[in-house]
């Protein structure tokens, strides 16, 4: 005999919690105020039977709540009421000799997940809203409710569109035939300090443009190697131009001096022309150059002794590019 | 694996930056060097750096990483602009009186190891 079954107890969990729509939330938030009628057409309990069933009639209504002259509710009068009267021909009848004195409310500020369990526990159509002073504040259908829900979901969807728009979208919405956002940083020789901020800012924006964590990181490195080298190397500093497409980012940066005497050599891992100064910082290891053409898709190195060096990069936003270091095809 | 938490007890190391939940970040890898090129191209996500420089361009490398913490040792201290840099990037800077090749191996016994 096994006695030792636990009492089933009702445990959300993370998954489940990560289920509950949308609806079901919105049940619990939104107020009876907020979707209830608030100024329901009312019955005063003298009135003949005949006129309301004129009054339905007319108004397109199946139900009234029914209210005395000093503004208390009484009952409410549904079209079951007027049906039992219409099989007794009794229309000459007095609302209050029909009507349902047991009443079923709500109070106005209640979530409408209140009004729903009362309308799945009775089977009612309509519900009275009251105040809490329990004077008639409305009346609630399950049509109500469902018109609050939809508004409320239309209000969602709207908010979301909003927040999604964000800069990812700037190449779908812009048409041209070739459509780029450039950006330009000047990099100051010497300035340490502010190393590796042009890197960094980079790789944020391509994140905000909807760039994969991979591309960023590619980016960010190799942008961080060449913003250094301006930095290092230069005699007054230099520039990193960033041009983002939705298929490629091209990157150049380019300085005015003092050139690089040996390309090839300058490529080699492990090469540096650092100052003793520099290395005690951690920089000169040599792996720069090395470093971008392992992170970009194509590169390209110019440089003319006493003029300057052009560092050119790009990296491809799809897979289907081989990785062709050192070689970019056409200067545009 | 382990987390920050675990690695500060153990290693005895005195936290630089703002406080956080430590023993809610996970580090699964570790890489040591001074070169800062060798780390941008050896140190992975979320990993932790262990190394004797202390100038504000290591905050500029782990941002860029993505690096969790970094391991100052031999009680080299970065300036205060440093610790305000890696305040703003979320980089947390640990310090420690011992050198890396002590720092390295404490990991290494905590389960941080390489490949």
């Amino acid at each position: 005999m096994d006695t030792s079954t636990p009492p089933k107890t009702r445990i959300v969990t993370d998954q489940e919690a990560e289920d509950i729509s949308r609806v079901e939330e919105l049940a619990y938030e939104l107020k009876i105020n907020e979707v209830m009628t608030a100024t329901p057409i009312t019955l005063a309990p003298e009135l003949r039977m005949r006129e309301v069933l004129e009054i339905f009639r007319k108004k397109r209504i199946s139900g009234a709540p029914v209210i005395t002259g000093d503004g208390n509710l009484v009952g409410i009068l549904s079209m079951e009421d007027l049906i039992r009267c219409l099989i007794d021909t009794d229309l000459d009848a007095s609302i209050s000799k029909y009507m349902t004195t047991k009443l079923i409310t709500v109070a106005n500020t209640d979530p409408i997940i209140e009004a729903l369990k009362k309308f799945v526990g009775t089977n009612f159509g309509r519900l009275l809203v009251v105040d809490k002073n329990q004077k008639l504040a409305g009346i609630i259908t399950k049509g109500d409710i469902n018109r609050g829900i939809l508004k409320a979901l239309e209000h969602d969807y709207q908010t979301e569109e909003i927040k999604k728009y964000r800069a990812s979208h700037l190449f779908e919405d812009i048409e041209s035939d070739r459509t780029s956002l450039i950006l330009r940083y000047k990099i100051k020789q010497g300035d340490f300090n502010r190393g590796g901020q042009a890197s960094s800012n980079i790789k944020r924006a391509l994140i905000r443009l909807g760039a994969s964590k991979q591309i960023a990181r590619r980016c960010g490195i190799a942008i961080y190697e060449a913003e250094m080298n301006l930095i290092i190397h230069t005699t007054e500093g230099g520039v990193l131009r960033v041009e983002i497409e939705s298929n490629q980012i091209t990157i150049d940066a380019y300085d005015y001096g003092p050139g690089i005497k040996d390309v090839q050599l300058a490529l080699k891992p492990g090469y540096s022309t650092a100052s003793e100064a520099i290395r005690e910082m951690g920089f000169g290891a040599g792996m720069g150059l090395a470093n971008i053409s392992r992170c970009v898709d194509q590169m390209k190195i110019e440089s003319v002794l006493g003029k300057g060096t052009r560092l050119k990069m790009r990296l491809f936003l799809e897979n289907d590019h081989p990785n062709n270091a050192l070689t970019i095809d056409s200067e545009e | 694996m382990t987390d920050i938490a675990k690695i500060i007890k153990e290693l005895d190391l005195r936290l630089l930056t703002s406080e956080k939940d430590f023993s809610d970040i996970q580090v699964t890898s570790g890489y040591t060097s001074d070169l800062l090129s060798c780390v941008m191209a050896g140190a992975q996500n979320h990993g932790i750096w262990v190394t004797l420089q202390a100038h504000n361009n290591i905050i500029a490398v782990a941002a860029l990483l993505d690096l969790s913490a970094i391991i100052i040792t031999e009680d080299s201290i970065p300036d205060p602009a440093t610790i305000i840099k890696a305040n703003e990037e979320e980089i947390s800077l640990l310090s420690s009186k011992h050198n890396s090749y002590w720092v390295v191996g404490k990991l290494w016994e905590l389960g941080i190891k390489a490949e």
